[in-house]
């Protein structure tokens, strides 16, 4: 699961664009929406297509999305345990 | 009938035009055809959050705006008006790019929202939590025209003050293949591109954000007045005198009273020969350029706003604004007109004074 | 200055009729035409529902007797079809007149054109010409060519509320003195570019739209074009045109809270309709009929809705979605939409808001459900685009 964290906390950083950050910089509990990262809606549904092209999960509503993507632990969980890919 | 002024520009462009800079050091572009502008330090004025998503267009405008309400001191504004000829381009193309590679899997919003072309217009609108009037202009070379227009009746036939008008454009690299393909842009390696000397199909491509704050309070520190501006979308070369005239009669300017025209060459030699025609009306005023330090995109006239609101308050011409570099002339500076049209299309006149 | 500007003529083209005929036909028969995708080659095809005019490109390019090899665009010709019927319909000369403006929108352009030979374009040099038409500006360009308008002509491009703003450029164009007659309106054919875009903001329904529908899943794209002709009272008087309606009120204002989303109590909303009152010098309680935004999203009606009763002060007038009928045109809506509040006025009509079932949970706000007959005086049509972009029109008999 630890490499699955390094790799969302990349591939998050390159969909995102966030520049400046570093995967050191991402903890693995740190809240990613509103506060934390400060993420927003736009962000979720970018991260709803990585679940989909990297890991083939499909998330059809939107607002399951909240407890998913609550923070890279949470996000990492659900993968291992949902993955097709 | 209220007064228009300027009272706070903005320019990020090809030249070093951010830092209040007038022309100082132009630098020489005769070797290439398609010229990216200077980039400011975006840090400077956008959070790291906002910037991730922003393409150059948008952060160029973001930049320019600002600059433009601080140099007027403005923090509040009746209105946001843009125009822009392609809008955000380079997030089209990337929408558009992904689309086609994925078959349209996997595909995510930001770009395509970010490609809405009233994006600038909507960001700036965000950025100052700003709920007044906001228009988008889309019209090729009229883009900006447009969008001046639109302030210029707001602020003299409406009486707001503090509108934000801007014009904005952005290199996309492969679209801009495409305009070379069908020779709206030189063609690479037609070296040197001198407008004046060389004039050949298309023009040089190239990019900016101009922002300028209209009001109707005159301030110590405003650039001029905005007399009139008119716009036309079909003009045959023949008519361009007439065109003129008429514009300036209606607000009672004789030919001679016009100290200086701006006039838009690009060095296409399909469509210089309107200016031609103008050039001749105004043979004891002052001829001067812009698209030699600029190169060409369709809200360019913008440019031209910038280039006549630092003359006038300057009361002074840069020697490089002229096609061989010839001595100003040391006269006042008074009356300004401005002439810009695009691929023969969308004709626009702007009538400035001093104040 | 006068406080209304004249509405002498009319065109619509949308997926509920081919002019302004059988627009209103559809509306008084419950006719909608929302239905699955024919014309476009999508993998989205089998989960959507869309507001498709039922003509090929061909068949268009025959209606306007276009040669084979020609710049336009799909959006381009249903603009060229319904620009040309509002001019006909108000009998206006275009050829050597001075004072007569276009003002057009369109949020696709050419873009059906671009990302169908995007790939191609650079070996292919047959498809090269439609380069020409990439940006919005010159499809507004070679429809005032074929309308023979010369003379103030530019494109406006704000989103979903593109076609308000055009009309109001218009109004204001003919106070100032500097138009007597203008063509307003807006353009949008369907495309891959803008169907993909909606599906990446998951607000698309894949069954009919039901707005203000407590179950309401999302919106259905439509395509289509719509104008009015926008008078001075001289001009329609000099030539004894007796106008259809008046535009009497209409504003802007930008909600700047999302590039997407609107706020919760849709401030940017209200805010247009307060304003637009304000021009018109009237008072929300003379207003007869609202045609609402009422696209189907969730975010969408939920705003609006609060904004209504807000303005209203809980006392909402009739009001009704018209997308169920046509879906939403994007840039074209507010004109089509302008269409039907003429209609409405003219014909004295209340439309319906078609596949509601259930109240939202959050006001007591019920549709129109009925076509119903009713003394129409004055009509409130709202827009409201990305961008934060709102926009209220006013209509009056």
């Amino acid at each position: 699961m630890e490499e699955l964290k390094i790799e969302l906390k990349e591939k998050i950083i390159e969909a995102l664009n966030l520049e400046d950050m570093s995967i050191e910089d991402i903890k693995d509990t740190d809240v990613l929406f509103d506060e934390g990262l400060g993420l927003d809606s736009i962000d979720a549904l970018e991260l709803i297509i990585i679940l989909d092209k990297d890991y083939g999960i499909k998330l059809t509503d939107s607002k399951d999305g909240k407890k998913i993507f609550q923070s890279i632990e949470t996000m990492a969980q659900y993968i291992t345990d949902h993955r097709t890919k | 009938m209220e007064r228009c002024y300027i009272n706070g520009v903005g320019c990020v462009s090809v030249q070093n035009t951010f830092e209040g800079n007038f022309l100082e050091n132009p630098i020489d572009y005769s070797d290439t055809n398609i010229i990216y502008a200077v980039k400011p330090n975006y840090k400077d004025f956008i959070p790291p959050a906002a910037i991730r998503r922003m393409s150059a267009g948008v952060k160029n405008s973001v930049v320019a705006s600002s600059i433009a309400m601080n140099d007027a001191n403005v923090e509040t504004l009746d209105g946001i008006i843009t125009g822009t000829g392609m809008g955000c381009i380079q997030d089209s193309e990337k929408f558009l790019d992904k689309m086609i590679e994925f078959n349209e899997e996997y595909l995510t919003p930001t770009s395509f929202i970010q490609s809405t072309h009233n994006t600038v217009s909507g960001q700036i609108a965000l950025k100052l939590k700003c709920n007044a009037y906001n228009f988008t202009y889309v019209n090729t070379g009229g883009s900006f025209p447009s969008a001046l227009l639109d302030g210029v009746m707001q602020v003299k036939d409406e009486g707001k003050n503090n509108i934000l008008i801007g014009g904005i454009d952005e290199i996309a690299e492969y679209t801009f293949k495409l305009y070379q393909a069908i020779g709206h842009i030189k063609k690479d390696g037609e070296v040197p591109f001198n407008i004046f000397e060389n004039r050949s199909e298309g023009s040089i491509g190239a990019e900016g954000a101009v922002f300028f704050v209209l009001g109707n309070e005159k301030k110590e520190n405003s650039y001029a007045e905005i007399i009139d501006t008119h716009i036309i979308n079909n003009l045959k070369v023949d008519k361009v005198n007439d065109f003129i005239q008429d514009f300036l009669q209606n607000n009672d300017i004789k030919i001679e009273d016009v100290d200086t025209i701006i006039l838009g060459n690009n060095g296409d030699i399909n469509f210089d020969s309107y200016y031609d025609e103008a050039e001749k009306m105004f043979q004891s005023s002052e001829i001067i350029y812009y698209k030699h330090l600029f190169g060409e995109f369709m809200t360019a006239p913008s440019i031209s706003l910038w280039v006549a609101s630092n003359i006038l308050k300057n009361q002074e011409i840069p020697s490089v604004l002229y096609k061989n570099n010839k001595k100003n002339s040391s006269n006042a500076i008074r009356t300004i007109l401005i002439y810009n049209q695009y691929r023969g299309k969308d004709h626009s006149l702007i009538l400035m004074k001093n104040v | 200055m006068k406080d209304r500007i004249a509405i002498t003529g009319m065109g619509i083209v949308s997926a509920i009729g081919m002019n302004a005929a059988e627009n209103l036909k559809s509306l008084k028969d419950n006719k909608h035409g929302i239905s699955k995708i024919e014309h476009i080659d999508t993998t989205l095809g089998d989960k959507i529902l869309v507001g498709e005019i039922k003509k090929t490109n061909h068949e268009l390019e025959d209606i306007l007797g276009l040669p084979s090899l020609n710049n336009f665009s799909r959006s381009s010709m249903l603009g060229a079809i319904a620009a040309k019927e509002a001019i006909i319909d108000a009998g206006i000369i275009t050829e050597g007149n001075t004072k007569i403006g276009f003002i057009n929108s369109t949020t696709v352009g050419g873009m059906d054109m671009v990302e169908r030979y995007y790939n191609d374009f650079l070996e292919k040099k047959e498809h090269q010409h439609y380069i020409e038409v990439h940006d919005a500006g010159s499809n507004t360009d070679l429809i005032s060519e074929h309308l023979g308008i010369n003379g103030f002509v530019t494109t406006i491009s704000t989103a979903c509320s593109s076609a308000a703003n055009a009309i109001m450029l218009g109004a204001r164009m003919i106070k100032s003195g500097r138009l007597d007659q203008v063509v307003v309106g807006g353009m949008d054919g369907l495309c891959k570019f803008t169907i993909n875009g909606f599906n990446t903001l998951m607000i698309l329904s894949d069954t009919y739209n039901q707005p203000f529908d407590e179950n309401r899943k999302g919106l259905n794209l439509g395509e289509g074009a719509a104008y009015l002709v926008l008078e001075s009272e001289e001009s329609y008087q000099k030539r004894n045109k007796e106008p259809l309606a008046y535009l009497k009120g209409y504003a802007n204002a930008n909600d700047a809270f999302h590039q997407t989303a609107s706020s919760e109590q849709g401030d940017g909303a209200y805010l247009a309709m307060k304003n637009a009152f304000k021009v018109a010098n009237m008072k929300p309680e003379q207003i007869d009929y609202v045609n609402a935004h009422g696209t189907a999203t969730p975010n969408n009606d939920l705003s609006e809705g609060r904004a209504m009763v807000n303005i209203f002060e809980n006392k909402v007038p009739k009001f009704s979605s018209t997308k169920p009928f046509t879906g939403h045109t994007l840039a074209a809506a507010a004109s089509v939409e302008a269409v039907f509040s003429v209609f409405a006025l003219r014909e004295n009509l209340v439309f319906p808001t078609l596949n509601f079932e259930q109240n939202m949970k959050e006001f007591d706000l019920t549709p129109q459900l009925e076509l119903e007959e009713k003394e129409i005086s004055a009509v409130l049509s709202n827009s409201f685009g990305f961008g934060g972009n709102c926009s209220s029109l006013i209509f009056v008999k």
